[in-house]
């Protein structure tokens, strides 16, 4: 033991030196996680108030045979301009995208009406445009409610009532929770705890292997009167004190950050106090023994520093893996994902910052099932490290 | 004191070692002289217990190197080919990590250190970080961590490597003093006026195999060749190609 606490000190030592290890463990997860969340949830706010707020501006061909359509749309908050000169030169617009939606009022839509027949209108748009997509459906909507408010008028000057029309009433009650709102925001955010943990020890995990074998060091080091084990579980220790500086420096800039972010205007209120920091921390701390042995072992098959680079940025995203499948099927937290590392730490921050109650079981098995993989992974690791082709 | 007995060793197709048989005795310099890829790099690799003999056996003070290596590595001090010091760490502390990783004690780490530093001329450039460091500079200081722990063995694998005269000849002084303190040094050259002039014996490896065992008059005398340099050619060329 004291050989690994001899190969730990130092390597901790020596990292504090070297500036690559240092920015990503103090500045990549740290910094870099909460800027990107905040520009995420910025652009989702203006794009939520864009919709209510700001009048939406309807280029129109024809304004001047449906004026009262054009009052409706107006009281509406759709601002109606003059469009391009005819239909051609509208679907010309669109396509181009000067704009994202033309509505199209023929010559006959007057008289149309004036027979009672279905009176036609054109709206052009580009469907895989989602922005205009969004405009489209916006004034669809402002057509439907035309629509039903003319054919309510129409039956009552017959004397029909018009809620005849109106067989169902649909009453909607969303009983999603104001924070409940935020999930992928959330899942987001846990990747960033995931991300900023490997990132923190991956020049460490690099340096115990391709690192040294490629500087010329690692075979000077093997002719020590040392066991290897001792040698790779100091390495191990040392790319865990660097992968935990980074995600306790993430967790506390997220802490801070998110007191700056505008989350109520979303109907978001996120828990991440002071407890669910130090939750967060325990639950990770399993995982960080699986990233530091996962990165190791990963580097010791590497031929060179590059080449363990490359394959490291793999395993930067292969935890989100597990997290993005369980969140496009949009899965409830079960007891089985619990064995899962990764998903099993984001289910739970997840429900933690949500302010849902954690399931206490949920919390031993994650921590449990994560710390063998980590512990399993770091003896594979050792195993690794005796064989005599780890000097290449 | 060194012993192997027919060691082999193949990678993948290629029969590196085959057969080597070698003994080197403490109080004396042995040089391991070869072309290149004769064998003799990984004939040391197997002594410094980083590989392991297909067949045959090493030993180091009588310590087996395959089913005792521990034991083995605490009897010796390697200077691999291309040692690699760590770059953020000074000489000095470059030094004292293999220190502590011998298992020198903590009162006696600064003065060990202190010594070998002072021993190998390295006070200069001691307490610089090692990163930038000249070929010459860096083999003084990857020394220094090899003999740190005062091991009775030296094994040292083409130590003038790239080195100038000037630090040529100070190791070559060096390996001296360890001989006159007693220690058993074994190194490994492709120049021949470096062992002729430092050596008290010589094995001569070619093909993976020794082509001659013998003292410096020995192999004159065996040879028939006065010049070490024919004698060299003659003994390669008595192993053969196959």
């Amino acid at each position: 033991m004291r050989t690994a606490l001899i190969v730990f000190a130092k390597e901790v030592f020596e990292n504090l030196r070297d500036r690559r290890t240092l920015a990503s463990a103090l500045i990549m997860g740290p910094i870099f996680g909460p800027i990107l969340f905040a520009f995420v949830i910025n652009l989702s706010i203006e794009r939520s108030f864009e919709n209510i707020e700001t009048a939406l501006e309807l280029p129109v061909i024809g304004q001047q045979r449906a004026p009262n359509l054009v009052r409706y749309l107006e009281s509406r908050n759709i601002a109606v301009v003059d469009g391009p000169a005819d239909d051609a030169a509208a679907i010309a617009a669109v396509k181009t995208g000067k704009h994202d939606i033309v509505l199209l009022i023929p010559e006959a839509f007057g008289e149309q009406l004036a027979d009672t027949v279905p009176a036609r209108v054109k709206l052009v748009s580009d469907q895989a445009n989602t922005d205009a997509d969004r405009e489209a459906r916006r004034v669809r909507r402002a057509l439907a409610a035309y629509n039903s408010e003319l054919a309510a008028i129409r039956l009552s000057a017959r004397g029909v009532n018009p809620m005849l029309l109106r067989p169902l009433n649909i009453d909607e009650i969303d009983v999603s929770t104001p924070s409940g709102r935020s999930a992928m925001l959330l899942g987001m955010m846990s990747y960033f705890f995931i991300f900023a943990t490997l990132m923190g020890g991956m020049y460490l995990a690099i340096d115990a292997t391709a690192g040294e074998r490629e500087r010329g060091s690692l075979e000077p080091l093997l002719c020590l009167p040392v066991t290897r084990e001792q040698l790779i579980l100091g390495k191990i220790g040392a790319t865990c004190v660097f992968m935990a500086l980074s995600l306790t420096l993430s967790l506390l800039s997220f802490h801070v950050a998110l007191k700056f972010m505008p989350l109520e205007q979303l109907g978001m209120t996120p828990n991440f106090g002071p407890d669910v920091l130090v939750t967060a921390l325990f639950l990770f701390l399993p995982f960080i023994l699986l990233g530091a042995a996962l990165m190791t072992l990963v580097a010791s098959f590497t031929k060179s520093y590059r080449e363990a680079q490359t394959w490291l940025s793999v395993v930067l995203i292969a935890p989100t893996m597990p997290i993005l499948i369980v969140s496009l099927l949009t899965l409830r937290p079960k007891t089985e994902f619990m064995f899962v590392p990764s998903l099993s730490q984001h289910l739970l921050l997840v429900d933690m910052v949500k302010n849902e109650p954690v399931n206490n079981l949920h919390v031993l098995i994650s921590f449990v099932s994560t710390l063998i993989f980590g512990a399993l992974l770091a003896w594979i690791c050792a195993r690794l490290y005796r064989r005599e082709g780890l000097l290449g | 004191m060194i012993e192997v007995e027919g060691i082999h060793k193949s990678f993948g197709i290629v029969h590196a070692v085959r057969g080597v048989s070698l003994a080197a005795a403490d109080g004396k310099i042995t040089g391991l002289l070869g072309p290149n890829g004769a064998g003799k790099s990984t004939t040391l690799r197997v002594l410094y217990t980083v590989l392991k003999p297909d067949a045959g056996s090493a030993s180091i003070d009588g310590v087996d190197v395959v089913t005792d290596s521990l034991r083995a590595r605490q009897r010796i001090g390697a200077l691999p080919h291309g040692s690699g010091l760590y770059p953020h760490l000074t000489a000095r502390e470059n030094v004292a990590y293999f220190a502590r990783l011998c298992g020198l004690e903590k009162s006696e780490i600064d003065d060990r250190v202190d010594e070998i530093i002072r021993l190998l001329e390295i006070e200069d450039f001691a307490e610089r970080r090692t990163k930038g460091f000249s070929q010459g500079q860096r083999t003084k200081v990857s020394l220094a961590r090899a003999l740190v722990h005062d091991p009775q063995n030296v094994l040292l694998d083409e130590p003038t490597n790239g080195l100038d005269v000037m630090a040529t000849r100070s190791l070559r002084h060096l390996i001296l003093k360890l001989k006159d303190l007693g220690r058993c040094v074994l190194f490994s050259s492709h120049i021949m006026q470096e062992v002729a002039a430092l050596c008290d014996d010589i094995c001569i490896i070619a093909n993976g195999q020794v082509a001659i065992d013998d003292s410096i008059e020995g192999i004159r005398a065996r040879t028939g060749c006065d010049d070490l340099e024919d004698a060299f050619m003659h003994a390669v060329q008595s192993v053969g190609a196959g």
